[in-house]
């Protein structure tokens, strides 16, 4: 058994392992990241969808910066065009799609790259987490042969030596008695396990952005800090940028240094995690921080309510895309708010952020008398049009 | 909010009859090994009891696998538990015949969490709140198409422009509103919420809570309240049963259970919870949980939590802990509960421990 081991030569390449050599040599003999670079800049990026004739837009202009080895954190509701915007950045989306815009890799422009190169970039310097481990792997093959096909797919390793990288792969993501794991299939493991397995694949092709979709959304709470404390340390060892989407805010509070907040497949808020949650400026990144049961609320408190639904994405609301649920709305949102930088390092794209005279919104942390609470939630919805009814 | 804060202060005071009594109740399952042939049991409830008070919501958190789902399933006998005692509105549901057992069940229902699996897809919104009536005899044609309506208003959806309307037509979240109103349609005692605002977005999850907040004070309505999220349990509890494995680890006031855990494995649950702190910006560090839960094919002897628990003794793994009450109507099955200091344990071999129950840590 050569799992002992943690690296060892090949051909061309010194495979790192992480184990030991925490980081030491990230560039593995593809293009160096030129510091304070980005390593992905995302700008303007739209994506369509035509289904049944209607147009739905899914991701409308969003846009984002990201340095190496940072954790950023994509907030938002079912349909905020979370997922879609970063499948976009895997090449993964059907051929339906209409991609525009601009996502440039390490200097590269993805958008309109040819399969042959995507292939080579997927799973090897942009890997992938997905939400649901017992369905991403395959049921009638055992974990380690599943590790290895990542493995050889993305190095030149004969047999031997890709076994002895996925169990040495198997170590790092922590599965416990990775030699005989190995020989196991998925439903022989637990979903915190599987889920391990699955970071172990995408570590395979030793990528330099790791996409983690709602990577913890399925598990447990106990095993969701623990797969969350491994990909923290599978980051600083491994020092690649982590982008976690979640619909969790709290999650994102406690690992992100970096959060965009998403509506209606736009950016609207975007900050260093400190300066967001101290200083909410976008009403609906406050709404949703408001709606979330703390654990430090009185029993039986009502919760301040936004009311209605988020728009339809083939209809969406004139000019900004909150204002029919925004308590601040004024007729100037009819225009579209610009994502701005509006102090340094924090964006957002609101006419009347919290915290200006026109705000009118409740603080979040006083609770709303329990009948107007519900009485607005009512009203909203009955005054909903009437074609929004699809709207997860 | 202080009104309903006294009153849960005061809650041992009166003396009142449970609503729902449940005694020693146990729930397993046969399962089959490799080839059908080598057959464990599955104990996916064993030796549970609680009970609801009139008005009272009673919140159940656990992990996966906990047992909480098969528990709300022994107490409306879907199916009948393999022991115990269901004490419902003092009928005694494990003995009733099927016909007696269908009217005791017009007193209890449930929500479950997939609002779309729940709900017929063919069937126009007006008919699905319509059917438990049906299914009772209650009235005529008219009267209830009048409930109906009302029914609808009361969960917050206009009559005029959703009865008509098939579940595909609308969000999740009205969804979830239309299983509300089937599930108070006959005026129930009490409602069984299995998970059911687990499956919805924040903002909706929050309209949908303040909704089951609105329909208690309103009509009276007693909770038992099914989820895996503490904050959210205790956001809508009077009381809180926290469940391991199949059995209760601890039960108390929902306060209680969140200012003083005296489970080990509550305050690790609590400790695993990211959350903000929103008037600082601040983050907590969740603190992981080592390990995985056993199977309950083969739980653990003596106490099923002591494989994970970082103050496990060798008594743990002898005597199985009982329910005992060491606050104010707060139980907990422990041998050595939070309320004992660190140093008063008896000496074991080094290892890490829980420390205090809410480490507030700022993100790096």
């Amino acid at each position: 058994m050569t799992g002992d081991r943690t690296t060892f030569p090949t051909d061309d390449t010194f495979v790192s392992t992480g184990v030991i050599d925490s980081g030491a040599q990230p560039d593995r003999g593809r293009h160096a990241a030129v510091p304070g670079e980005p390593l992905l800049t995302v700008s303007d990026l739209r994506v369509q969808f035509t289904r049944g004739g209607r147009r739905i837009n899914a991701v409308n202009g969003l846009s984002y910066e990201m340095v190496p080895g940072k954790m950023m954190a994509i907030i938002g509701e079912s349909g905020s065009g979370k997922s879609v915007s970063s499948r976009a950045l895997m090449g993964l989306l059907p051929g339906t799609a209409k991609i525009s815009g601009s996502i440039r890799f390490d200097g590269r422009e993805l958008i309109g790259l040819d399969e042959k190169e995507l292939r080579k970039l997927r799973g090897g310097d942009i890997a992938m987490v997905f939400q649901d481990p017992a369905r991403s792997l395959n049921p009638t093959m055992k974990i380690g042969s599943q590790i290895t096909e990542a493995v050889r797919a993305h190095s030149d390793l004969d047999k031997k030596g890709a076994h002895a990288r996925a169990v040495e792969l198997l170590r790092l993501v922590r599965l416990p008695a990775p030699e005989r794991r190995f020989h196991e299939y998925p439903h022989q493991l637990s979903g915190g396990m599987r889920q391990r397995v699955m970071i172990a694949i995408a570590l395979a092709g030793e990528p330099r952005l790791l996409i983690a979709d709602e990577a913890t959304t399925a598990l447990d709470v106990t095993t969701q800090a623990q797969i969350m404390e491994l990909l923290v340390e599978l980051r600083e060892r491994l020092g690649m940028a982590v982008i976690m989407i979640s619909h969790d805010l709290g999650l994102a509070a406690s690992y992100a240094e970096d959060v965009v907040v998403m509506y209606a497949g736009q950016a609207v808020e975007h900050a260093p995690v400190r300066t967001l949650f101290s200083n909410v400026r976008m009403p609906y990144t406050r709404a949703l921080l408001g709606a979330i049961p703390a654990l430090d609320r009185e029993p039986h408190s009502m919760l301040p309510v936004t009311p209605g639904q988020p728009p339809d994405l083939s209809a969406l609301p004139k000019g900004c895309p909150f204002r029919p649920r925004c308590s601040n709305a004024t007729d100037k949102c009819l225009e579209h708010p610009p994502f701005l930088e509006h102090e340094p390092d924090h964006w957002w794209a609101c006419w009347n952020p919290a915290g200006t005279e026109l705000d009118t919104a409740p603080e979040i942390t006083a609770a709303l008398t329990p009948a107007s609470a519900t009485e607005a939630a009512h009203h909203s919805e009955h005054d909903r049009p009437e074609d929004e009814g699809v709207a997860r | 909010m202080t009104a309903v804060e006294e009153r849960q202060q005061g809650l041992p005071a009166a003396p009142r009859t449970p609503l729902l009594k449940a005694r020693n109740l146990v729930q397993e399952f046969p399962v089959r090994g490799a080839g059908g042939v080598r057959g464990g049991v599955v104990h996916a409830v064993s030796n549970v009891s609680f009970d609801v008070y009139p008005g009272e919501t009673l919140g159940v958190v656990g992990e996966t696998g906990s047992g909480k789902s098969t528990l709300a399933r022994s107490v409306i006998q879907a199916p009948r538990p393999k022991s115990g005692e269901v004490e419902f509105q003092g009928k005694d549901l494990m003995k009733l015949r099927r016909r007696d057992l269908k009217q005791a069940r017009r007193q209890m229902q449930m929500v479950y969490q997939d609002p779309f699996g729940s709900l017929n897809p063919r069937w126009r919104i007006a008919e699905l709140v319509e059917e438990p009536l049906i299914g009772y005899g209650e009235g005529n044609a008219t009267s209830r198409k009048k409930r109906v309506e009302e029914l609808l208003d009361l969960v917050g959806l206009d009559p005029s422009q959703y009865a008509k309307r098939r579940p595909h037509e609308i969000s999740g979240g009205q969804c979830q509103r239309v299983a509300i109103a089937r599930a108070i349609a006959l005026d129930p005692a009490l409602v069984i919420c299995d998970e059911a605002v687990s499956s919805l977005d924040v903002l909706i999850q929050a309209q949908v809570l303040n909704l089951f907040e609105k329909l208690r004070r309103e009509l009276n309505l007693s909770y038992l309240f099914i989820a895996h999220d503490l904050a959210l349990v205790k956001q809508v509890s009077d009381r809180v049963a926290v469940m391991y494995l199949g059995q209760l680890a601890e039960i108390g006031p929902a306060e209680g259970i969140y200012r003083q855990p005296l489970h080990p494995y509550t305050s690790a649950l609590l400790d695993s919870i990211p959350r903000i702190d929103p008037a600082t910006g601040r983050a907590n560090k969740p603190v992981s949980l080592p390990g995985e839960p056993p199977s309950p094919v083969d739980p653990p002897s003596g106490c099923r939590f002591r494989t994970r628990c970082p103050r496990a003794q060798t008594k743990c793994a002898e005597e199985e802990p009982q329910l005992v009450e060491l606050l104010p109507s707060h139980q907990v099955a422990c041998h050595f509960p939070l309320t004992m200091a660190e140093d008063e344990l008896p000496p074991r071999p080094g290892g890490a421990t829980q420390a205090a129950p809410t480490p507030v840590t700022s993100v790096a």
